[in-house]
């Protein structure tokens, strides 16, 4: 391969997208229009109906009949699958890398609590008062205001056998200080899907980019020089690379503006927007398939659809509202485990060491490079000319 | 892979070129030598090969059987030294409309790794020598079809190639751009460059080629200098030549 060919080629591209406004609507403004309408439209507390919240229970005291009727009171409701922790610590890993949506602590002093309410359950001086406390899922804002009102249901009707929860009880309920129940909104469960919804319409981009080129007899003309097939596709991953971080921190900067702050740090941002930069190479793969298949650019644009589609309903909404079906289909596409790893670094707070953002990462490397490989053995075999 | 030892003064050499599209002969055992410093025009009505021919000597197009050189080159084994040194400019004008024709020309010049000291001088070169220089900075989406095909022309020739490989490289030009061009190829010849090209336009035959090749069916029917193939078929132009030997009749395709 050629260096200097490759970047002259990827100039080409980089003032192709600049200067043509369908190219420059799609990779640019659509992001930025489509994040905007998605903040304006769910900056409030909604949306999705999950059937159920996967909880961690940690009773701080150990095992006892109170921790134990309470586990089997939240299993009762029919809403919550409830899984017991020995340590505080596996469930919040659990909760960061979200496997969880709720992390309920009971308190070491929940035992004598229960007793002292039904020893005395009119006597609030004898009661020995303590604190539940709940973590919740940042990334999924509707536990913020289910699973809390639950928790306080159950403790009061399940546990203490009171008929209403809004009587005196030995038991606050408390969600810590660092879960911002009041500024979780939809939008930000969405947000780190924009990202991945933004990067699809690549394919397209790319598709028509080299239909077009084909077309005009430019991508021929192109052969016939000495830059190789190699010198070609490098020059195009190199513009649409660059393509893809420009996007993502442009719609990152919409999203923030938008109050989408993420609960990470520089290395937490950085492994995010390598993320999205690799999967650039996903779209750019599946775009040169889709080149190579369609025999012109109008054909491209409705063939690169069967690409796209799956990957923007089952793949950027990850964990808001999806189906058990939907989301399970959606494990079979990089734009899945984009979203999930931006998710758990960028809303939950997730670690970059972490299982999941690990896996994630693995997953979206090793798709995309197959994908990107395959576009390109597709295209030189039956595309590129 | 070393350089096949070239025939002296030949520069192109084609050699039982056959190609076949699903069935159909495009090109029939041709057989040919282009010698060095020379104007070659191939002719043919529309659908005889010429096209295809062309695109086999640029190794756009893998031939069936047989085998072309360029400057002792096998185009379809030694393709990367092949495409070096030839310059080409297609029958589709096959220019970036989002660029400028300055910006088209500079990119050929970067594929072929035009040094970069020399690169703008060339650029501005090839573009006065097509008569673009005042318009060289707008999108070339703007210009008119003629000026896109003398961009074309001018992406060919950034990196002084030693073949040229021009089709229908008039197509669409006034009479002053055509002369233009004209001027430019014989300069070009002068320098020692040899030119293939395709053309419909006879007297452009006439005017620039040093020898003639006709073909028609794949096949070549006629080879022979201008006044040699008038003086054979007793014409007094080549067009007269062209329909004594392809015919009458309105043929379809490229």
């Amino acid at each position: 391969m050629n260096v200097r060919r490759a970047l002259a080629l990827a100039k080409k591209d980089w003032k192709r997208i600049f200067r043509e406004p369908a190219f420059l609507f799609l990779i640019i403004l659509f992001p930025v229009m489509l994040t905007v309408a998605f903040g304006v439209s769910f900056g409030a507390v909604g949306g999705g109906q999950p059937t159920s919240f996967a909880v961690g229970v940690v009773a701080q005291g150990g095992n006892s009949t109170s921790s134990t009727q309470f586990i089997q009171a939240m299993q009762a409701t029919g809403a919550l699958k409830v899984t017991p922790y020995t340590g505080n610590q596996s469930a919040q890993s659990a909760l960061s890398q979200g496997q969880l949506q709720a992390v309920i602590i009971l308190p070491s002093s929940f035992e004598e609590g229960v007793e002292s309410f039904m020893a005395h359950p009119d006597t609030p001086s004898m009661w020995v008062n303590s604190t539940v406390s709940i973590y919740l899922d940042k990334g999924s804002p509707l536990t913020t205001q289910v699973i809390p009102a639950m928790v306080g249901e159950v403790l009061s009707k399940g546990v203490l056998g009171v008929g209403a929860a809004t009587q005196a009880l030995p038991f606050a309920v408390s969600a810590p200080s660092e879960v911002k129940v009041q500024g979780t909104t939809v939008f930000q469960s969405f947000a780190p899907g924009l990202f991945a919804f933004a990067s699809i319409y690549m394919i397209m981009i790319v598709a028509q980019s080299y239909t077009t080129e084909r077309e005009s007899g430019l991508l021929g003309r192109l052969f016939v020089t000495p830059a190789t097939s190699a010198d070609i596709v490098m020059g195009s991953m190199v513009s649409y690379l660059v393509l893809g971080l420009f996007q993502g921190l442009l719609i990152f900067a919409s999203v923030y503006a938008l109050g989408y702050h993420p609960q990470t740090n520089v290395a937490g941002l950085l492994v995010g927007f390598v993320a999205i930069t690799v999967f650039a190479l996903c779209n750019i793969g599946f775009g040169l398939v889709t080149a190579a298949l369609a025999r012109s650019a109008g054909a491209a644009t409705g063939l690169s659809f069967v690409f796209l589609m799956p990957q923007l309903f089952l793949g950027t909404f990850v964990g808001s509202a999806l189906s058990s079906t939907a989301s399970a289909a959606g494990k079979f596409l990089p734009a899945y485990y984009v979203t999930d790893a931006l998710t758990s670094l960028w809303t939950r707070g997730a670690s970059i060491t972490s299982q999941t953002v690990l896996t994630d990462l693995a997953v979206v490397s090793a798709s995309s490079l197959v994908i990107l490989f395959v576009g390109i053995q597709v295209f030189k075999h039956s595309g590129g000319r | 892979m070393e350089q096949k030892e070239a025939q002296t003064g030949v520069a192109v050499a084609i050699e039982g070129l056959t190609k076949d599209y699903d069935g159909v002969r495009a090109v029939d055992g041709l057989t040919l030598e282009i010698r060095e410093a020379q104007i070659f025009g191939l002719l043919g009505p529309n659908g005889s090969g010429k096209t295809t021919t062309i695109n086999c000597l640029t190794g756009l197009l893998k031939p069936t059987q047989g085998s072309v050189t360029v400057e002792g080159f096998d185009v379809q084994t030694q393709g990367r030294e092949a495409r070096e040194v030839m310059g080409v400019s297609p029958q589709e004008t096959a220019v970036c409309g989002y660029l400028s024709g300055e910006e088209n020309v500079r990119l050929f010049g970067e594929l072929y790794s035009v040094p970069r000291g020399t690169l703008g001088t060339r650029v501005d070169y090839v573009l006065e020598k097509m008569g673009l220089t005042e318009e060289e900075g707008r999108r070339v989406s703007k210009y008119s079809g003629g000026m896109k095909r003398r961009v074309s022309i001018a992406m060919a020739l950034v990196a002084d190639p030693k073949v040229i490989l021009l089709d229908e490289p008039t197509v669409g030009m006034d009479p002053q751009a055509r002369r233009a061009v004209w001027d430019f190829v014989v300069e070009l010849r002068e320098k020692g460059k040899t030119i293939v090209l395709t053309t419909h336009y006879m007297e452009e035959a006439e005017e620039l080629c040093d020898e003639v090749g006709i073909i028609d069916h794949g096949k070549l029917i006629a080879l022979g200098s201008p006044s040699e193939l008038k003086a054979q078929h007793g014409a007094r132009d080549m067009e007269e030549v062209f329909i004594q030997l392809t015919g009458r009749r309105i043929r379809e395709g490229a």
